[in-house]
């Protein structure tokens, strides 16, 4: 093998690395003076120039989020893994544990809408397989603009079949999600995948290379040109000229994925690998050189070692290629024929394409030539940190003064109409695409507030939840911030669990923008401050920039995935009424708050106001008081108060799950609460902390005295009614009357309509 | 006049075709000697009122690039007859 | 004697897990078989699982009817042992020509996944042996492929000599189509003659414990278990 001291030379016929070739991989000179200082003054290969372009991206390096996302709560006993690895563990009753993760797909989708959700559920798979964790369940959320242009329809008919398939053809359940329309999405789709994984917490396996003379291997697909540079394509902004450079995008194989889930587990359990890690964005770069960097070690690859799809692939392309289903492996040379054997049984390669190395430097070397060395730790934590300047626009707090220019809508119609907003909208036509239900495991499967899975053969649960109202982080970052985290808390415990931990996926424009940068910074405020007080750490996530379209920069969406434990599977609570004749109650405080509300957004064309203000404390007791009413088995269903009020909310619980046979009428009356509050407020306004509830009329007095321990009042509105009968709400004289089944035709159709248009298969 | 057209899309070439790999692999297991590379398309035929052959190629054409074939991931070729 | 149960797991394969546990619930004794196994290892029924085999790459089964293990189940489906295709399973058989007709991309072109209401049409077969003739049920189910096509005659015979085991039917209220694929004459799953091989899109095993909501799915297990399998091959 070659000395340590050996040169790097230009691979050949490679060009020679001038300003304009460094431009070109979006180092600014800062950088590349950084990088010069890291090779001595040395003018670096082409393929160094890659690797270090690929590793100081946004999306690897978090070169300008580190500072803020270092504030984020990250302990608590329940803690297994924290952020910095593959994805977050969290302990679970019986010796378990479940990995997590979410992670951004954006850039892709907006280029190749079928291929790039595919792939980034893939991406998000191998994540928590890699822990050692079998995955059980996927989730989702997504942004488009608005379902009348071609365009956006073509792009979210594209994007869910993508992500159907791909989770489909694996085998694991999508258990929820979200769906979003709104203009700020319109140029820059949004397509944020979570994964939740179930392991034995002993069985845990982290990405950190060690032993020196230990081997690397390659496992999976071959490396083909797929992909080249997405990790610097994540970091840049979305114009006429990336459109143009299409061919970059990756062709996800979950065929290939099913066997490598399978593989991988068998190697991690199996005792012959030290570690492994999927080769995500930046391929063998990142996976290697973060390996080596966790475990203190240097290594030493031999890309001419690397099986390939195409004949003549440079190292350059091969370190920087991000063909999918690829593995990175580090073990014993004793154990590579173990290892080869394991996965011969899944019909996979296994080759050996580098060693660990006790010099600490990271070496391609291609035909026996030194094509690349580099200190490896500060190439993995060298890359300059920004902490750019952080500035509300004045448009910003203009918008939270905004309030509608009008205000005199009909409730009948208001309420009609907020079923049929997309955004509002049943999404049936979605998840009719995703396998809820295999596996066999799936308690609530998607249309209600959280999906809950059962945990292999114990009697507890896992609840998981994707959410956030990105309309109120915009209007508001911080306190929006902390609603995200106290709307995804209140989805976990609406099911009867209490909720663990966090992922977030924080997805924004350009953080070069102070506007921007402002809203970044404050709405992580606000989810660490939440995090915080509900005592569910950060795992880790994912940090999507730029994401910004010749229209502007994207609604700030910092979505956030939470799994909560639910101790007795059997006392879940579903979302919608079950009984004529239970009893209605509302758990929380109701002041009418319209700012930021969909009615307002969606009715009156309206995105102002400052958004609900969030109690953390009220929230935490509000999630105490579901959990235990659960647990007691007081609860007949338990639904969260969020976009459309409770005018929308009581309209869900009476339309049924998305399978329902039948409707459910509701009798509600008003008139002895919250006096002072507009008729508008109490329908429609969205103050946060609310849950609407029912249960069997004998434990309204427990729940009552249930909530009021904790400091909630559980208002009693009124009685559920016959099947197929009326949603009838009273207030004093006033009355509104609306048929059931035409409000579940309205909430369910609302979407397939609009998809009926020409053009969703188009372009 | 009425031209039947063959339209034939191809996964473009280095992309990955998972289908073509299986297949490939699953003609090896049957025994079936020397088969290469396996790349799975779809074939489409479409009967074409037009003026003359240049302009039923054209919107042949056209229709392959907008609707027919993924720009982003696939090839096609156009065979107008008649 | 316990009835011994082998599910085959192909590359792709992923409803294996459950529907083993299906089977050993009602009490048989089963066990997971390679796709390259040459032998059933005297099971007494074998189950093809739900999945995407082979990617379902080409069409859905078209690879794994090759899988070397295929011989043995053809053998033991025409000594008359018990055979099972869910879903995946279903689609393989036919691709096998074990059971008549083909299964086509929903008519709909998109996957479904959601329940159906289907009807036992047929309790003589060795998995619905144990409901009420004409029991209408409700079953999840998940497929893109999975409109059930066959010339008239062989759909006329299917019909007359009472090999149409499943049957989506409309039920009052549902504001879905009965039919989720286009299945010709809405047929969810069908059986040779003699009743010993049968498929169908269904997938009864994710709706086999009190947890998930309802057992009903349990009752195909408990029939293979309790109807007699006769003619399986030692």
């Amino acid at each position: 093998m070659t000395s340590a001291a050996s040169t790097p030379r230009a691979f050949p016929g490679e060009r020679p690395v001038t300003e304009a070739v460094v431009r070109e991989h979006k180092l600014n000179a800062r950088e590349y003076e950084a990088i010069l200082a890291l090779l001595d003054g040395r003018t670096p290969t082409l393929t160094e120039l890659g690797i270090f372009s690929a590793l100081w991206s946004e999306h690897c390096s978090y070169k300008h989020t580190k500072p803020v996302l270092r504030r984020f709560p990250v302990e608590g006993p329940q803690v297994l893994q924290g952020p910095g690895e593959n994805a977050g563990v969290l302990r679970l009753p019986e010796g378990w544990a479940v990995a997590f993760k979410i992670e951004s797909h954006n850039h892709p989708t907006a280029v190749e809408p079928y291929q790039g959700a595919a792939t980034g559920v893939g991406g998000i798979l191998r994540d928590v397989f890699t822990m050692g964790a079998r995955p059980v369940a996927l989730l989702n959320s997504l942004r488009f603009g608005p379902l009348d242009d071609p365009r956006n329809r073509y792009l979210f008919a594209g994007a869910v079949k993508g992500v159907g398939d791909y989770g489909n053809c694996v085998g694991v359940p999508t258990l929820g999600g979200e769906v979003v329309f709104a203009p700020g999405y319109a140029g820059n789709p949004l397509v944020n995948a979570m994964a939740v994984g179930l392991l034995r917490a002993e069985e845990l396996i982290t990405a950190r290379a060690q032993g020196v003379g230990n081997l690397l291997l390659t496992v999976g697909a071959r490396t083909g040109r797929d992909g080249i540079h997405g990790a610097s394509f994540a970091s840049e902004d979305l114009s006429a000229e990336s459109e143009a450079r299409r061919p970059q995008v990756q062709v996800g194989d979950p065929f290939t994925e099913k066997l490598l889930l399978e593989a991988s587990l068998e190697l991690i359990r199996s005792g012959t690998i030290v570690a492994i890690q999927d080769m995500g964005a930046a391929g063998l770069t990142s996976s290697s050189a973060e390996m080596a960097a966790r475990g203190g070690v240097g290594v030493e690859l031999d890309t001419s070692a690397v099986p390939t799809r195409e004949a003549g692939m440079t190292p350059y392309e091969i370190m920087l290629s991000e063909s999918q289903e690829r593995m990175l492996v580090v073990a014993e040379p004793a154990q590579v024929e173990a290892i080869r054997a394991i996965c011969q049984r899944w019909d996979l390669d296994a080759t050996v394409v580098g060693r660990v190395t006790d010099d600490g430097r990271y070496r391609i070397i291609h035909d026996g030539v030194v094509v690349a060395s580099i200190p490896g730790q500060p190439l993995v934590d060298g890359c300059p940190i920004y902490e750019p300047e952080a500035r509300e626009s004045a448009e910003a707090v203009a918008r939270r003064s905004r309030t509608p220019s009008r205000d005199d809508l009909d409730p009948l119609e208001a309420l009609e109409r907020l079923l049929d907003a997309p955004t509002i909208a049943s999404k049936r036509w979605v998840f009719e695409q995703y396998d809820g239900t295999v596996r066999g495991r799936s308690v609530i499967t998607p249309g209600g507030d959280a999906g809950v899975v059962r945990v292999e053969d114990t009697g507890f649960g896992i609840a998981m939840t994707v959410d956030c109202n990105a309309r109120h982080v915009l209007l508001d970052p911080y306190e929006g911030g902390k609603g995200v985290v106290a709307e995804a808390a209140r989805n976990i415990a609406c099911t009867g669990a209490r909720p663990l931990g966090i992922t977030d996926c924080l997805n924004f424009g350009n953080p070069e923008r102070p506007e921007v940068f402002h809203q970044f910074v404050e709405a992580c405020r606000g989810i660490g401050d939440a995090c915080l007080a509900f005592g569910t750490p950060v795992t880790g996530g994912n940090v999507s920039l730029y994401n910004q379209s010749p229209t502007g920069a994207i609604d700030p969406t910092p979505t956030v995935g939470m799994v909560g434990l639910l101790e007795d599977v059997t006392a879940a609570v579903g979302s919608h009424f079950t009984t004529e004749g239970d009893a209605i109650l509302l758990i929380g405080r109701t002041a009418g708050h319209l700012g930021g509300s969909a009615y307002w957004a969606e009715l009156l064309d309206c995105v102002g106001g400052p958004p609900p203000p969030v109690d953390l404390e009220a929230e935490r007791g509000l999630q105490e008081v579901l959990v235990r009413a659960a647990a007691g088995r007081l609860l007949r269903s338990a639904h969260d108060l969020s976009d459309g009020g409770l005018a929308v909310a009581l309209a869900e619980c009476c339309i049924g799950g998305p399978w329902a046979n039948a409707t459910f009428g509701a009798t509600v009356d008003l008139a002895r609460h919250a006096d002072a509050v507009s008729d508008l407020g109490w329908l429609f306004g969205e103050d946060a902390g609310r849950v609407l509830v029912s249960c069997a009329p004998e434990h309204v007095a427990a729940l009552q005295a249930l909530a009021a321990e904790h400091g909630h009042g559980a208002h009693y509105l009124g009685l559920v009614g016959p099947a197929e009968g009326e949603l009838i709400i009273r207030r004093d004289e006033r009355r509104w009357q609306w048929s059931t089944r035409r409000l579940r035709a309205i909430h369910l159709e609302a979407i397939p309509r609009r998809m009926a248009a020409p053009g969703a298969a188009e372009e | 006049m009425t031209f039947r057209v063959h339209v034939r899309v191809v996964p473009r070439p280095g992309l990955l075709d998972p289908q073509g790999q299986a297949v490939a692999h699953a003609l090896a297991a049957l025994g079936f000697p020397g088969v290469g590379e396996v790349r799975v398309g779809r074939a489409i035929e479409l009967e074409l009122e037009a003026d003359d052959r240049a302009t039923a190629e054209a919107a042949a054409t056209a229709m392959c690039e907008r609707l027919l074939a993924n720009p982003v991931t696939e090839d096609f070729t156009v065979a107008v007859e008649g | 004697m316990t009835i011994r149960v082998a599910v085959i797991r192909f590359p792709g394969s992923n409803c294996e897990s459950e529907t083993l546990e299906a089977a050993r619930r009602a009490g048989a004794t089963a066990e997971l078989l390679d796709y390259r196994a040459t032998s059933l290892g005297g099971a007494d029924v074998v189950i093809l699982p739900g999945g995407f085999s082979y990617g379902d790459y080409l069409r859905s089964g078209a690879i794994a009817r090759f899988a070397p293990v295929m011989q043995a189940v053809r053998a033991h489906a025409e000594a008359g042992g018990g055979v099972l295709g869910i879903c995946n399973g279903f689609q393989v058989l036919c691709e096998a020509h074990l059971l008549p007709g083909a299964l086509l991309h929903n008519a709909g072109q998109r996957f479904v996944a959601r329940p159906v209401d289907v009807r036992i049409e047929r309790t003589s077969t060795i998995c619905t042996g144990l409901f009420r003739p004409g029991a209408v049920v409700r079953i999840p189910q998940a497929h893109g492929e999975g409109r059930f096509v066959a010339d008239e005659a062989t759909l006329d015979a299917l019909e007359r000599d009472n090999q149409v085991v499943l049957r989506y039917v409309p039920v009052p209220g549902s504001d879905l189509p009965h039919n989720p694929n286009g299945s010709a004459r809405d047929i969810a799953g069908i059986c040779n003659p003699a009743g010993n091989v049968v498929g169908f899109m269904p997938h009864p095993e994710r709706l086999a414990e009190a947890t998930l909501g309802d057992t009903i799915g349990q009752t195909f297990f408990a029939s293979l278990v309790g109807a007699p399998t006769s003619g399986a091959p030692a």
